[in-house]
């Protein structure tokens, strides 16, 4: 990239009502890649709540919102897989023939965080070290919807100290799915406590993830647990912001 | 019952599944196995992307070409003596095959698994008919003596561990098998089951594949079940949805390439038989009699909307082996013939969506059904298009709906959406302590079993706003 791209970013809601510090994280990686980066003000949602509930309409309504706010820029960047995922899906959400067009494009330049440094600016931590045990769940959104995968591995085990230990069952959902948890918090507590187990079993000091809807959910579930792993941001660790509180600790 | 009733039923039947330890076993001994066994089987098939690409294709070819296919298999079935009957609804077919039944004055029929046979609620029928009814599959004969219905689509009594097993056999079959012992289980099955196949009229079973150009049926199983409870009744009656059709043989084997794997990890099946018409003049064995009922159930419904793809569906289970909601709950707590993601899809169409409607939404969207379809059935696209027209009917509960308006109106109003996070976030911080909510009003759902961390002082917006990129230092 031979001038510096200028980067929207897009907060997401969680992070910026739950751990502001995940959106300073982005911005210090951004800025640290090269990008120029601004935080347009109007912006609040993606419009997952909506279109996941099957309120079509009012997801309809904050995508052209949310096209409005970031179609300027040359890439919107998120903390957050599954919020990326519900913005590349807004062409098949609008079918008004004056937004389609504007929709795709900016479907194709939206990325999340992890996957944005990895595969568009080829960014590579440099002078961090976190001298801990971790290991890293897989985003549902993040993983299938927009193949991240290896990138966030791949960076963390740039990191110097920073020892990662394999989880069983890294793949397989946590039992967050939106309002799915609050709706069916039996199940979902039933599929989430499979996941704190393989999480416990590994022994790592700390759990990472891309995605901070998951991230809430496991860290709730493993603090009731009396679980000492602390969750954290792949972001804030990539930024040497794992020194402060982890999720839920205080100082937040 | 009321719609209020239904949910319940669901939630229900969720919390009595979430319960029984037992089950938990059962379920996790299953579909772990099947789960590693795909996993190896795709593994060793390099061209398994391509394959289900393929089968993907065979089946959307089939589904915009129905009629035709249809026709050219009633053709070549009658060519080859079988008798085609049409059917529109499940009682109306679960009746025409009593009657051929009674027709051919059956005391026994014996039926090989079939999912459409539970569909159409033909094992009830049958019952009801005073007809003696033998299930010849190992975990259908299970299902049968417990009295209950099929958890999974291929293993039927996968919600019941070995230990339940010989314990159920110990009182229904003589000599009882030896308590844990896998062995003389399956001995003792054979045992109860083999002379009931000799004796029956009336053999009745489903069918994997139509095949069009030759007019034959086919059936795969691993027991062999299907072939014994075929060919030596004088009467053989075969129950298929009308999606079940392909082209030729060489399709069916293009699609069952992709079946054995996904569904319990094989390279084939033990047995896949094609029947092809009655005993012809000189055949040392077969029926006298073939019927094929062709089936409609809402089908042809789908041809014309968002979930014609679920046509391609083969049965072949690997979504729910892979769903963790599914793997939590069974499939009795699904309430329809078909459990997991893909029954999720279908029970709405079957039972229409006032009796199914938690079914889409007892779903986490993780994606990872879809990830394995053999046919790459877009599953999470088509629940998402059961939750849109569950809002779009009105079928939402009231207060859901208030809730995601005032959401969407705030959303859409960045400045007061900034204003409303400024009141919430220090309201919502007066129920923490250090950094966790430990119990919320209004959200016993989610700090029921898990705490919740305690919102930021202030937003991150506000933030920003104050200490610009660089945030508090």
């Amino acid at each position: 990239m031979t001038t510096s791209p200028r980067v929207g970013l897009f907060v997401t809601c969680l992070v910026d009502a739950m751990r502001p510090q995940i959106g300073f994280a982005t911005i210090r990686l951004l800025e640290q890649a090269g990008c120029r980066v601004e935080v347009p003000r109007r912006q609040s949602c993606c419009g997952q709540p909506g279109s996941n509930s099957g309120d079509r309409r009012s997801a309809f309504r904050i995508a052209k919102t949310v096209i409005a706010a970031f179609e300027g820029y040359d890439y919107l960047v998120a903390p957050s897989g599954s919020c990326v995922g519900q913005i590349r899906s807004y062409p098949s959400l609008l079918s008004d023939p004056d937004w389609n067009g504007r929709a795709e494009d900016l479907a194709r330049k939206s990325f999340e965080i992890i996957g944005f440094l990895h595969d568009v600016m080829g960014w590579h931590p440099e002078g961090i070290r976190l001298d801990a045990t971790a290991t890293y769940h897989d985003s549902c959104s993040g993983l299938r919807e927009l193949g991240i995968e290896e990138q966030p591995r791949a960076l963390l085990a740039e990191i110097e100290g920073l020892k990662m230990r394999p989880l069983d069952g890294a793949n397989v959902c946590c039992g967050f799915g939106g309002t799915f948890c609050v709706k069916y918090p039996e199940i979902s507590t039933a599929i989430l406590s499979e996941k704190t187990g393989n999480i416990r079993q590994t022994g790592a000091d700390l759990l990472l993830a891309g995605d901070l809807g998951c991230l809430m959910n496991i860290a709730g579930r493993l603090h009731r647990e009396g679980a000492a792993t602390r969750c954290f941001h792949t972001a804030e660790v990539l930024a040497g912001m794992a020194d402060g509180p982890a999720i839920g600790e205080s100082g937040t | 019952m009321t719609a209020a009733q239904i949910r319940q039923g669901f939630r229900q039947r969720a919390t009595t599944a979430l319960n029984d330890a037992n089950l938990k076993v059962a379920i996790n001994r299953t579909t772990g196995t099947a789960e590693t066994k795909r996993a190896a089987s795709v593994g060793d098939f390099p061209e398994f992307q391509a394959a289900r690409d393929r089968a993907a294709a065979i089946k959307d070819h089939v589904i915009a070409n129905l009629d035709h296919y249809l026709a050219e298999f009633e053709r070549n079935a009658i060519a080859a003596g079988a008798h085609i009957h049409w059917v529109r609804g499940a009682s109306e077919a679960a009746s025409i095959v009593t009657r051929i039944c009674k027709d051919a004055g059956a005391k026994r029929v014996t039926r090989s698994k079939s999912m459409l046979g539970e569909e159409i609620g033909l094992p009830h029928a049958l019952d009801d008919a005073g007809i003696e009814r033998v299930e010849t599959d190992l975990a259908e004969h299970i299902i049968q003596l417990a009295g209950e219905r099929p958890s999974h689509i291929i293993w039927p009594a996968m919600h019941r561990t070995r230990e339940d097993v010989a314990v159920l056999f110990q009182k229904d079959h003589h000599p009882p098998p030896v308590a844990g012992d896998a062995a003389s289980m399956v001995a003792s099955a054979r045992n109860v089951l083999r002379g009931k196949f000799l004796s029956a009229d009336v053999g009745i079973s489903g069918a994997n594949f139509l095949v069009a150009d030759t007019g034959a049926t086919c059936t795969v199983t691993n027991e062999g079940n299907a072939e014994l409870s075929t060919t030596p009744p004088r009467v053989h009656i075969v129950t298929a949805g009308i999606e079940k059709l392909v082209p030729s043989t060489d399709h069916a084997m293009a699609l069952l390439r992709v079946l054995v794997r996904s569904a319990t990890g094989g390279e084939v099946t033990q047995y896949t038989t094609f029947h092809c018409g009655p005993k012809r003049q000189g055949d040392a064995d077969g029926p006298e009699e073939m019927h094929i009922v062709l089936v409609d159930n809402g089908r042809s419904r789908m041809l014309g909307d968002e979930f014609r793809t679920m046509l391609r569906c083969i049965r072949c289970g690997a979504c729910m082996n892979h769903c963790v909601v599914y793997r939590q709950i069974g499939g009795h707590a699904y309430g329809g013939t078909y459990p997991g993601p893909m029954g999720a899809v279908l029970t709405p169409v079957l039972d229409g969506l006032a009796k199914s409607r938690d079914l889409p939404f007892a779903c986490t969207l993780n994606g990872r059904c879809e990830e394995v379809c053999p046919v790459r059935i877009p599953l999470k696209t088509l629940l998402k298009a059961w939750r849109f027209r569950s809002w779009d009917s009105q079928q939402e509960v009231g207060a859901m709906r208030f809730g995601l308006g005032l959401w969407g109106f705030a959303a859409r109003r960045p400045r007061l959406y900034r204003f409303g996070t400024r009141i919430a976030l220090p309201l919502m911080r007066l129920f923490g302590r250090d950094g966790w909510i430990i119990r919320m009003p209004f959200d016993k759902g989610w700090t029921q079993t898990r705490d919740l961390p305690r919102p930021a002082s202030r937003s991150f917006m506000s933030q920003h706003r104050k200490y610009g990129n660089k945030g508090p230092e």
